[in-house]
């Protein structure tokens, strides 16, 4: 009598995951080929010296413009904030729509599932591009393209909190009599203000640094400032440019990590 | 007091959860509701506060009709329903004085409720609850630093708040050790007999049950079995209900029980009961 066999897979799946991968492998070399074939790559066997070149006209930054670069790095905060603040304002309804458990019609949950991705499929350099052409350049252009791009992703993630919250409270508030505003404000939303705050912080960490680069399309901030350093081959002003940006970012990592712990 | 006729319940899976039940409780009576998982018993009450929509039957709270009300008027019905949950449902980031004067949402306007500006007579009613049921010492803690019987505490004071006329109780106990789950029973049945209150407890614990209440309504498959008082359930009488099990440990078990009742320590010490 033979020992009894287990496998965890019938030998024809096991197959069928064997030439799963080698069809996967294959389709990478072929891709590696095709890209291989429209690279001059005696471009790359110099890059090493053009990259230690170019850092080297970085080094040392060019603090004098510092004083200068104060009003656009402003500037720049502000476009991440208020375009935050605009755009967790449309969507914090727009989630309670697009919410199963909350919304009050199918049709109004397809109408703000809509608006939530056609927000996120458009990037925020590109919202400004079209909102510098609509209404012209400046911090309102930069401020409309980063709110708008929020919408979608705020309300996404907090539609998906709202989602996930736990039903028997909301069972409990309806059974007393309450109104709907009122089951909302009293079960759900004390449920997803953690995520609520959570969300937002991080939105507005990554809008700080998306910020920076809508100057490149004129929508206002310090990304002005570097195009026209990068234009005229100031490299020692872009790497104060970016010394500043970096600061800026770390101050909003930590002052998103502090929100995030103060509200759990 | 509460009046159900023909309640019917079928799920839109098919599953029919109640079949035709007829049941009245008068005011002050404390009834329980036992029966095997999937009876019913949740579908039951549920039906009564329409978090569930009946399939067919009536529902008549003092006489009222509440079975199709909608909007206003189901939530006039409502308040008039305590209810208190397995897993407490309370809203854990809330203080115990938030849940507790939850229970009174039916009573003021949504701006008032949202920031907190509850009128005076209902934040003195809290504080009398809230020491009636032994928590005068917690309100400002939040629902999450609760443990399970202070918990179903504070759910029992949201349930008195909306001064009820009937109360819906499902599974008070089942998440709660054997003393803790006497302590609340207890409290439950005295605030009921206090209050005047119909009383319809869904519980597992059949010895338990016995202990606590006036009367026992078995659920078979959404059909009432067996109405009679709690020394009626004879294993015979269980068995028709739940099976065919050895009944006999139970009724052992149970009879140390009544004895031990009259003695809140000994109860206390005796840990491992079915």
């Amino acid at each position: 009598m033979t020992a009894p066999v287990w496998q965890r897979r019938t030998p024809a799946r096991q197959y069928a995951i064997w030439l799963g991968w080698f069809l996967g492998v294959m389709l990478f070399l072929l891709c590696f080929k095709i890209i291989s074939d429209n690279t001059i790559w005696e471009f790359l066997t110099d890059a090493h010296v053009q990259a230690a070149s170019l850092i080297g006209r970085m080094v040392p930054p060019d603090w004098s413009i510092t004083g200068s670069l104060m009003l656009p790095l402003w500037d720049t905060i502000n476009i991440a904030t208020v375009g935050t603040a605009l755009g967790v304002l449309i969507a914090f309804p727009l989630a309670f729509l697009a919410a199963r458990n909350t919304t009050p019609h199918p049709a109004l949950r397809a109408f703000a599932l809509g608006i939530i991705v056609s927000s996120r499929s458009i990037n925020a350099l590109i919202w400004a591009i079209l909102l510098v052409t609509m209404i012209g350049p400046g911090l309102l252009a930069g401020m409309i393209a980063i709110a708008l791009r929020s919408i979608g992703f705020v309300g996404k993630l907090l539609y998906e909190a709202i989602e996930e919250i736990q039903p028997t409270p909301v069972e409990a508030i309806t059974s007393t009599g309450a109104g709907r505003m009122q089951v909302l404000a009293f079960s759900v939303l004390p449920q997803i203000m953690p995520a609520f705050a959570g969300i937002t912080v991080y939105r507005w960490d990554i809008n700080i640094r998306e910020s920076t680069t809508l100057g490149l399309v004129g929508a206002g901030g310090i990304g002005l400032q570097m195009n026209a350093a990068i234009n005229n081959l100031a490299w020692g002003q872009v790497a104060t440019v970016f010394v500043l940006i970096f600061g800026t970012v770390i101050v909003s990592e930590w002052v998103s990590a502090k929100v995030r712990h103060a509200v759990i | 007091m509460l009046d159900l006729k023909g309640l019917t319940k079928r799920y839109a899976t098919g599953d029919l959860a109640l079949d035709n039940v007829d049941l009245t409780v008068p005011a002050g009576q404390v009834l329980a509701l036992i029966g095997p998982s999937g009876a019913g018993k949740s579908t039951l009450i549920r039906c009564v506060n329409r978090l569930v929509e009946p399939t067919s039957g009536t529902i008549k709270l003092d006489g009222d009709d509440i079975t199709k009300v909608r909007g206003n008027r189901l939530r006039q019905a409502r308040r008039q329903i305590g209810m208190i949950f397995q897993n407490y449902a309370l809203v854990e980031r809330l203080s115990v004085m938030e849940n507790v004067l939850s229970g009174r949402l039916a009573y003021v306007g949504f701006w008032r409720s949202y920031f907190r500006k509850f009128p005076q007579s209902d934040i003195a009613q809290a504080f009398r609850i809230l020491e009636r049921v032994g928590l005068e010492t917690m309100i400002d803690k939040r629902g999450d630093a609760l443990s399970g019987g202070q918990k179903q505490r504070v759910g029992i004071a949201r349930a008195l708040m909306q001064n009820p006329k009937l109360l819906l109780v499902d599974e008070p106990t089942a998440s709660l050790d054997p003393k803790t789950s006497r302590q609340i029973m207890r409290l439950i049945c005295e605030l009921c007999t206090e209050q005047n209150l119909a009383t319809i407890i869904n519980i597992h614990d059949v010895a338990l049950a016995q202990q606590f209440v006036h009367r026992v309504v078995g659920l078979r498959a959404g059909a009432i079995v067996y109405d009679g008082p709690p020394e009626g359930l004879t294993p015979e009488i269980l068995t028709t209900i739940y099976g065919e099990e050895d009944w006999t440990t139970t009724h052992k078990d149970s009879d140390d029980e009544e004895k031990s009742d009259k003695k809140d320590v000994e109860a206390a010490l005796l840990g491992g009961h079915p």
